[in-house]
């Protein structure tokens, strides 16, 4: 789960991590009354979205007189906003971010996450702060820092010096760096976060260490107990298509094919995915409808996946292991039945009880399209996503 | 042989008298796993399915003679079964459960490092399907009566794409060794090139299809080993073709997050290490039987 950068800025500040003064904005309006509060002559107006590199997509505007910042906002609030981390639909800002001015000497770059590889939390820093960090990887390798945190001691103090004077910091920041570094970690650890990456952490010019812009994401699988972090949950930054399979308890990413799918495991619904791109199609979702594949669940599911007005076609794809597949047939002709079904359905069954769920299929009279295989599957709804197209243009 | 698990392993089970615990110890019991009790902390000294449960792991271990545990404990409390099974003196353990936190995980890992290698118990998992060894034993919650016995081992993350590989092989009357899941979340007990190590020693494995997915370093990591460790030939399928950068999908690991990880990178780099590529995932049989024919 990801939170907004106000959000990380009040966490983070709560561990010692000094922030530049700052207030929420919904309207133009309260985005004026933010700056009167921070007073100066200078403030950043900042849109608040569920991604990086909000800068190069104009998401962050720099304003020196009131009138420039209700500008600003006017000009954000409800703009959809595309980063390279949003995908092509990008995301709306709702809210803005209303922050004094900072004079700064020197920008850096500073991150905390998981290392699967070393399956240790590693620290990540850089003195040139401001870039994103995967080009800088590319360029220039050299010009990353990286220092593994041993979990049973935690991050020790002579680590997080380390990493100051490796920023190139100057002597008079290092106690102040070590605080800033060893309060992340602090938080990371005891809010379940995944990853945490202030960049730019800067130096101004009064030499204080400002974190300038803050990025966390936290572990789903660890949100049961971390209720206040839950709480920060903003709907409006998710597509709403995958919060509604969330809610049901399923598992769904929307995709930009026209194939709609619906599969039992993540890895069999991936591998049924590439089946159809190699096959000549594209996937529409990823759908994983997990182990107990109720007639209700199957249902559910069957409706999420034709909400999305691309599908010309839709795959069922079931390797019944603990489940059977007479159960999930009788499902599957169940939700057809109750579901006006305008594309074609191509079903394949496999596991235990094969043979009784497709009789089940066979018997129910409805036009369902069955496979026994994978690549038959997959041939199968391409072919017949393919009718549909042409039967579409002939008769436009 | 077969690795892991095999007809006289002595089989415990925690989380025993819960729902899932009970039906799934009845389906290994069925298969013929040798299950010889189970741990319910609070229950000990009643009997459950014929069999006696325990209080805790140590006692399975000295009263029942337990060598090896899964564990269907719910996420918040699987960590510490996890670690009081290695501290008991189990040798190898399944965690079944999903949704256990990445920093649970790490405490586990750590833990585990503590022993020494030849003490320290092998754990796979978590959320994934378990081991099986067809003919032998099960330890898991797959569906046994797809899995022939023979000669080829799986390793996979995925639970129902290892049932996919195994019904493609059982078709070309291909048959496994052992096939083991080590689940889909970033960080597991084995990994791939863990797993990749067992087989290369057991006598029965002639030949290793792995399975693979979008996310983390492992498929390159175990790549690298077979090029330079094993004499056995490796057949990998990479699920995620189609996944987009920074999209979790469904596992908690599969998740494309930086440069190396999508499914395009991992197979020319797994190729470039002489392991054959399956070119789809409907070939996984047909791939293993070619490399078959050729030993």
């Amino acid at each position: 789960m990801d939170i907004h950068e106000y959000q990380a800025k009040e966490i983070l500040s709560g561990y010692g991590i000094k922030i530049a003064e700052g207030g929420l904005a919904y309207s133009p309006e309260d985005a004026v009354q933010r700056a009167r509060e921070i007073g100066g002559h200078v403030w950043a107006v900042k849109a608040q979205i569920h991604s990086g590199a909000r800068g190069k997509a104009g998401g962050i505007k720099i304003c020196k007189t009131h009138d420039e910042v209700e500008a600003a906002a006017d000009c954000l609030l409800g703009k959809r906003l595309i980063t390279h981390q949003t995908g092509p639909a990008g995301k709306v800002c709702g809210r803005l971010y209303v922050e004094a001015g900072t004079e700064i000497a020197k920008e850096l770059y500073f991150c905390l996450l998981v290392d699967r590889s070393s399956e240790r939390i590693v620290m990540v820093g850089s003195a040139q702060g401001g870039m994103d960090i995967e080009e800088l990887a590319v360029t220039n390798p050299e010009a990353i820092v990286k220092i593994y945190i041993e979990p049973a001691v935690g991050l020790q103090d002579y680590q997080a010096r380390k990493m100051a004077f490796k920023l190139g910091l100057d002597a008079e920041v290092i106690s102040h760096a070590v605080k800033t570094i060893k309060g992340c970690y602090k938080a990371l650890r005891a809010l379940d976060v995944s990853m945490l990456e202030i960049n730019p952490l800067v130096v101004t010019k009064s030499n204080e260490l400002v974190a300038l812009d803050a990025k966390m994401g936290f572990d789903d699988n660890a949100l049961f107990r971390q209720q206040k972090i839950s709480e920060l949950r903003d709907k409006t930054q998710e597509d709403p298509r995958e919060m509604a399979a969330a809610d049901r308890g399923l598992s769904y990413v929307g995709l930009d094919g026209d194939i709609g799918c619906m599969i039992n495991g993540a890895g069999l619904a991936m591998a049924t995915m590439d089946m159809i791109k190699l096959a000549g199609g594209e996937p529409a979702n990823f759908l994983d409808v997990g182990g107990g594949a109720s007639a209700e669940r199957t249902e559910k599911a069957f409706r999420l996946v034709l909400a999305d007005k691309n599908v010309k076609a839709m795959l069922v794809n079931i390797f019944a292991g603990i489940n059977r597949c007479d159960w999930i047939a009788e499902g599957v002709v169940q939700a057809v039945r109750k579901i006006d079904m305008k594309v074609p359905l191509i079903v394949r069954l496999s596991g235990t009880n094969v043979e009784e769920g497709r009789k089940i299929i066979a018997e129910s009279g409805l036009p369902i399209i069955t496979a026994d295989t994978l690549a038959e599957a997959a041939e199968k709804a391409v072919l017949a996503r393919n009718e549909v197209i042409a039967k579409e243009a002939a008769g436009a | 042989m077969a690795i892991l698990i095999n007809e006289t392993t002595r089989i415990i089970v925690q989380g025993f008298t819960g729902k899932i615990g009970s039906f799934h110890a009845q389906d290994m019991i069925n298969y013929g796993s040798n299950v010889v009790g189970g741990v319910t902390p609070g229950k000990g000294g009643q009997t459950h399915l014929g069999l006696p449960v325990f209080n805790t792991v140590k006692e399975a271990v000295q009263q029942a003679g337990a060598e090896a545990s899964i564990i269907f404990v719910p996420p918040a409390f699987a960590a510490d079964s996890i670690m009081e099974a290695a501290d008991a003196g189990i040798k190898y353990c399944v965690a079944i459960t999903d949704g256990i936190p990445t920093q649970d995980m790490m405490t586990v890992k750590n833990f585990l490092r503590r022993f020494p290698v030849e003490e320290r118990m092998v754990l796979t998992g978590p959320n994934c399907a378990g081991t099986i060894s067809p003919g032998r034993a099960m330890l898991g919650i797959m569906p046994g009566h797809i899995y022939m016995q023979g000669n080829v081992g799986i390793v996979g993350r995925s639970g129902t794409l290892g049932y996919e590989a195994a019904d493609q092989m059982k078709r070309l009357g291909i048959g496994i060794s052992t096939s083991v899941g080590i689940g889909g979340d970033p960080i597991n007990g084995s990994s791939h090139r863990d797993i990749l190590e067992k087989f290369e020693n057991d006598p029965e494995t002639k030949v290793v299809l792995m399975i693979g997915e979008i996310g983390g370093p492992q498929e390159v990591e175990a790549g690298i080993f077979a090029k330079h460790h094993m004499t056995k030939p490796v057949v990998a399928y990479i699920a995620g073709l189609t996944a987009p950068e920074g999209r979790r999908m469904g596992h908690a690991g599969a998740i494309i997050s930086s440069a190396g990880e999508s499914a395009a990178e991992k197979v020319a780099l797994l190729r470039e290490l002489g392991v054959t590529i399956c070119p789809t995932p409907a070939a996984m049989g047909a791939t293993v039987a070619e490399v078959l024919a050729r030993l």
